[in-house]
């Protein structure tokens, strides 16, 4: 292990979220960024070589020391640390939505799930896992949503382009539609197989 | 197979609601109508692409009261868009089939779309699953716990809290400030010119409208003295009465 990659360590350790590699170039001002990730090569291959009991994870766009899945059982049950509450299906769902149709008000988040979505909203947003990023143009200037980083973290995905395409899924996506629909906005429609 | 063959297993709990008037709380078991529908359908191995709106609509309503969700707006909402669309299929179809536009197109459009959704929803689910066996290091705290609504203090817990801020407060510094001395030559002034055109005059006349505390000190000091100079004379017809001031002539004093 080089002096930096033993630097990147101690500071991936203090640190509560995933750090970029930007950040990291900012601990020594002589390391580029490419003496980052050559660190942080260094100090994965460390952690998997002679296995630890955590691994170097690249999260949400940056990197996170994780304790390994096979300890997870264990440390549950000892209940050392409190966990965060699983999301709802509801919660999941707009998610789901917003994650896709970013950014995207309240009142298309509605029109898809057909119920209010105040509640889970305001839920999803205190748990930082959604943000408002905007406003629309239609009627009111509605507040536009979008996630946020903690999104992908609670995910354990590196970025947006980690969620499964369209054509992945069983069943076939409606084009992304202009103006919110309305009752009317039915012609569009061709049956999928499913 | 009837609306009433359709078994929806719904918690006793909330069955036991259906019909009588009240709010729907907890939906635990299905995310919304659609999700109803979706269940409904699923469950009688429909195709999403040609829904028998007639029968699915009575099966909603029959669902919806069975769980006691009769009373939610959303769940209503799709009831009532059932409802129509039965009504619009019973219509006889005029002029030629080319143009005709099946009216349930947009209902299997949001039924597919929503589908998705869930298809989604439970990919995030298992990711978010999958990274819940990784630990961070990294402590975060637990969310207070809130006091249990409605809030209940008593009187005591109120006036202990007032004591509380009151004696984190610093005692205030308190400068005494005279905005100016006594004009006594002033308010003596004003009495004789008072007295010049009245024989007599109230104390509230001396000391004139919206007097300060100056003003009234002021005229009381002038009066006593215009009263030793024997200018005056000061009556009061009982402690507290109101004073009334005469005017005097020079003469022997009391």
């Amino acid at each position: 292990m080089t002096p930096l990659a033993q630097l990147i360590e101690a500071a991936l350790f203090s640190a509560s979220r995933p750090l970029t590699v930007e950040e990291l170039t900012t601990l020594d001002p002589d390391a580029g960024h490419a003496d980052v990730r050559t660190a942080l090569d260094l100090l994965k291959e460390h952690y998997d070589f002679a296995p630890h009991g955590v691994e170097l994870v690249e999260l949400a766009g940056g990197y996170q020391i994780l304790t390994r899945p096979a300890f997870a059982e264990a440390i549950e049950r000892a209940n050392f640390t409190p966990r965060a509450p699983r999301l709802t299906p509801a919660a999941l769902e707009t998610l789901a939505i917003i994650a896709y149709r970013q950014p995207v008000g309240r009142a298309e988040i509605e029109e898809i799930r057909g119920v209010s979505a105040g509640g889970v909203l305001r839920a999803l947003q205190e748990r930082n896992l959604i943000e408002v990023v905007g406003r629309g143009e239609a009627l009111g200037r509605p507040l536009l949503y979008g996630t946020t980083p903690s999104f992908l973290e609670l995910l354990g995905m590196n970025d947006l382009a980690d969620l499964p395409r369209a054509d992945e899924l069983t069943i076939a996506l409606r084009p992304h539609p202009a103006a919110s629909t309305g009752p009317d906005d039915a012609t569009a429609y061709v049956p999928a197989e499913s | 197979m009837t609306a009433a063959d359709v078994q929806v297993n719904g918690p006793d709990t909330t069955a036991a609601l259906g019909g009588t008037p009240g709010f729907v709380v907890q939906l635990e078991q299905f995310s919304g109508p659609l999700d109803l529908l979706l269940h409904l359908l699923r469950e009688q191995r429909i195709d999403i692409a040609d829904i028998p709106i007639a029968r699915i609509a009575d099966q909603f309503l029959q669902s919806i009261s069975q769980l006691g969700l009769n009373q939610a707006a959303d769940y209503l909402d799709m009831a009532s868009r059932l409802v129509r669309l039965k009504a619009q299929l019973l219509l006889p179809r005029h002029g030629d089939e080319e143009g005709w536009e099946d009216p349930r197109a947009e209902l299997v459009r949001r039924l597919l779309e929503y589908q998705q959704v869930k298809e989604i929803a439970l990919f995030l689910g298992k990711q978010a699953e999958r990274r819940a066996l990784q630990y961070v290091r990294g402590y975060l705290p637990p969310p207070p716990e809130l006091p249990e609504p409605p809030l209940t203090l008593d009187l005591t817990d109120l006036m202990v809290a007032v004591e509380r801020v009151l004696a984190g407060i610093l005692t205030p510094v308190l400068h005494r400030v005279v905005a100016r001395p006594l004009d006594v030559e002033g308010a003596a002034l004003r009495i004789e010119v008072l007295l010049a055109e009245r024989s007599e005059i109230s104390f509230r006349d001396a000391v004139g409208p919206n007097p300060s505390i100056v003003d009234l000190l002021s005229t009381l000091l002038a009066l006593l003295e215009l009263a030793k100079r024997g200018l005056l004379r000061v009556a009061q017809d009982q402690p507290f009465a109101p004073m009334v001031i005469r005017r005097d002539a020079p003469g022997p004093a009391d």
